[in-house]
């Protein structure tokens, strides 16, 4: 009998310690002691860690209450689930990176503090952060999707290099593919749109939007796939792969920063990945589509979470992160969303692999032009639903329309909660 | 006699109580002790988040909002309603099947192989015992690069001049492919759990077979599978259950695609709870699949006594 109770406190002493390692850290919101901060982030290139830890030690120096400051990377397949699942299971970051794709979600949830909003900041670029008036994340990184070129493939090719097409006013998708396939014909890639592997579909919006197509209507209410433009465009980039082969099929990867591709579509800040690149290349901006010259704009925010620790501080210290200097700083790598900065030479200085003229039509006319990627409520599960909706899309004798069809049907239920 | 009886009474001894750590009392504290760490594991990490999942499953649960709202039994309507489930459970019945089918003929097939006492047995042991002991996601992520349109797998099949398909992109070879990536992944287990038990089949009853004039097969059939059912009915169970918790595979392989045909009940309720942050219906999803794994394990338990050896 003795034992049994013996045992049976050791393990309810046990438990009682286990419970305790997951709820020591709630003890620690009072005044005394140092005040630690984490921001998640999906970056984890030393480079840009090591710009954020700088600035961190800059502002612990005039705010001696400040303890430990500390960027946890997330790896970006994954962030949006690692970092709910960390919310829910009471381990509120402080701050967070959050992607434009789940700002509704994040905006509309009620789990942001309201920021003070600079007026410096480009009105296009705080739009997607905003509710009633208020400013809930700062739009640090506001990057433009361009299209980065092997020269050399092109050239290889017998074809002219979209610069000379950007002279001449040629510089449009038509011409693009006939490019495309010629490279590909020779064993290549030709076009490659970064990041879409026939999953990601939402990174077409770089193609889409030429033909003025949206996934759905602003107010997010009534599908788009099966409207005239989308339905032109889709048409357009089923013929580029299967028809023109111009861009590599489902299944088959072609790594353009090895030098397997003639062309892609994605964000500036990959320049880096171009650093040490053994052949030609070049940075222009989207080809122009039926519809004229767009711009697509890729956009991550820094919020700072109501159920964190200590919101007040990191406030303060997101106040500090983004003002204009640290901004200018950041610019190397995040395009700043300030009027005061978005000019070729605050850009140059800190984006050396660009050249000036390419920093002006991609990055500076891009984002004062640019379209922010596609958001909505529950984006994770439209992203899904879509995705399995249009996979029969990417098989040689699809049918456009009945399958843009399809992905409405699929989808009205979701827009219309 | 009375001799015996004659004899003094021996003095009574002083009223000792006996030691408190008897052999018996040790040889429990020793039990309890060695079983306390597995007990209290049990405890933190299955017991009570089981518990845990029920209780959510009644709940709607609003991560990034914080709310944490009780209803019921709605989680539990919404799968009546769910219309995604159905196609979930048939991918989720026909990944089991033709796994469990696969599995135990290839691992039968290959364990009955090697017992017979030829040369190389030894490094064939080897070569389909090593996947089972490979990191699983490396193992799913070398198949991805083999079954891609211009990978691996399709090159071979060029040299022989085969236009093979894009594996992981079309409904049938997407499903097959992830079913044989797990097959090979793990046979080489059941392969030796067969192998014991054929080794532990008695050499007389063979001889007597022949004597009376039993054919390889009749052989087989009557000496062999009686004697080794009961290893057939454990590696049905661990293969069952077993595939019933693919995940890493499919979300390595296909992330439950081309559409939803690879999206097997484990997956979808990932996708539900952690993706979509449908906490409640993921848990309901969740005790779905605790049933169907019980009620299955439930029937062939029942059902041994019919064809298990020794059972009768």
């Amino acid at each position: 009998m003795k034992l049994r109770s013996l045992t049976a406190a050791g393990v309810a002493a046990a438990l009682l310690a286990l419970a305790g390692c997951g709820g020591s850290s709630d003890g620690d919101s009072g005044s005394s002691g140092p005040v630690d901060l984490r921001m998640t982030i999906w970056s984890a290139n030393a480079k840009h860690l090591a710009l954020f830890d700088q600035i961190a030690a800059d502002y612990k120096k005039d705010h001696p209450e400040i303890g430990k400051i500390t960027f946890e990377s997330i790896p970006f397949d994954s962030y949006t689930t690692t970092l709910t699942t960390q919310i829910g299971g009471g381990n509120v970051p402080d701050l967070a990176w959050i992607l434009e794709s789940t700002a509704p979600d994040f905006v509309s949830s009620g789990a942001l503090e309201p920021i003070d909003k600079d007026a410096d900041l480009v009105p296009s670029t705080t739009t997607n952060w905003e509710k009633d008036g208020k400013l809930y994340a700062y739009p640090f990184s506001t990057s433009p999707l361009g299209v980065f070129v092997n020269t050399d493939l092109v050239k290889a090719a017998g074809r002219p290099a979209p610069a000379q097409q950007i002279a001449s006013g040629t510089w449009t998708w038509e011409e693009t593919a006939k490019t495309a396939s010629a490279v590909q014909a020779r064993g290549k890639g030709g076009v490659v749109v970064g990041d879409f592997d026939y999953k990601g579909w939402d990174t077409l919006n770089s193609i889409w939007s030429g033909w003025g197509a949206r996934p759905w209507s602003e107010d997010g209410k009534t599908c788009g796939f099966d409207q005239p433009e989308m339905v032109d465009a889709m048409t357009f980039i089923h013929k580029l792969i299967f028809t023109d082969k111009g861009m590599p099929g489902p299944g088959v990867t072609k790594d353009f920063y090895a030098g397997d591709s003639a062309m892609i579509l994605t964000q500036i800040s990959r320049a880096a990945l171009l650093e040490k690149s053994k052949f030609k290349w070049d940075l222009v901006p989207l080809p122009k589509g039926p519809s004229g010259e767009y711009s697509v704009v890729g956009q991550a925010g820094i919020g700072v979470f109501k159920r964190g620790k200590h919101a007040d501080a990191a406030k303060q210290f997101l106040a500090y992160f983004s003002n204009a200097e640290n901004s200018a700083k950041l610019a190397q790598f995040f395009p700043p969303p300030r009027k005061s900065q978005l000019n070729a030479a605050t850009l140059a200085k800190a984006n050396p692999l660009l050249k000036p003229a390419q920093l002006q039509s991609v990055v500076i006319d891009g984002i004062q032009r640019g379209d922010i990627k596609t958001s909505h409520t529950g984006y994770a599960e439209l992203q899904q639903t879509v995705r399995a909706a249009l996979d029969p899309l990417w098989k040689p004798d699809a049918d456009v329309k009945t399958v843009m069809s399809g992905v409405c049907s699929k989808i009205n239920p979701l827009l219309a909660k | 006699m009375t001799l015996l009886l004659d004899k003094p009474a021996p003095p009574q001894a002083p009223a000792e109580r006996a030691p408190y750590w008897t052999m018996r009392r040790r040889d429990t504290l020793a039990g309890w002790l060695m079983v306390l760490p597995q007990l209290a594991g049990i405890v933190a990490f299955v017991i009570v988040p089981l518990g845990l999942v029920v209780w959510y499953s009644v709940h709607e649960w609003n991560v990034l909002g914080g709310t944490f709202e009780f209803v019921g039994g709605d989680n539990y309507t919404a799968l009546a309603d769910d219309q995604r489930l159905g196609p979930v459970l048939r991918a989720t019945g026909l990944f089991s099947a033709g796994l469990v089918v696969l599995n135990l003929s290839l691992a039968l097939f290959l364990a009955v192989l090697l017992n017979q006492r030829l040369r190389g047995t030894v490094v064939f042991r080897t070569l389909f015992f090593s996947p089972v002991v490979v990191t699983l996601v490396a193992w799913t992520i070398v198949w991805g690069f083999l079954l891609q349109d211009n990978g691996g797998l399709n090159g071979f099949l060029n040299v022989l001049g085969i236009d093979g398909p894009n594996w992981l992109r079309s409904g049938g070879t997407a499903m097959a492919s992830v079913i044989v990536v797990q097959l090979f992944k793990n046979v080489g287990l059941n392969m030796v759990l067969f192998l014991a038990a054929l080794q532990g089949v008695p050499a007389e009853l063979y001889e007597a077979a022949r004597i009376d004039g039993a054919s390889a097969w009749a052989r087989f059939r009557r000496v062999t599978v009686p004697l080794i059912s009961p290893t057939i009915l454990l590696t049905m169970i661990l293969t069952i259950v077993g595939s019933l918790q693919v995940f890493a595979q499919i979300a390595v392989l296909t992330q439950g695609g081309p559409e939803t045909s690879t999206t097997v009940l484990v997956y979808y309720l990932y996708q539900q709870a952690f993706q979509f942050h449908h906490f409640g219906y993921g848990s309901a999803l969740s005790l779905l699949l605790f049933s169907i794994v019980l009620v299955l394990t439930a029937v062939q338990w029942r059902m041994r006594r019919r064809w298990v050896f020794h059972e009768a």
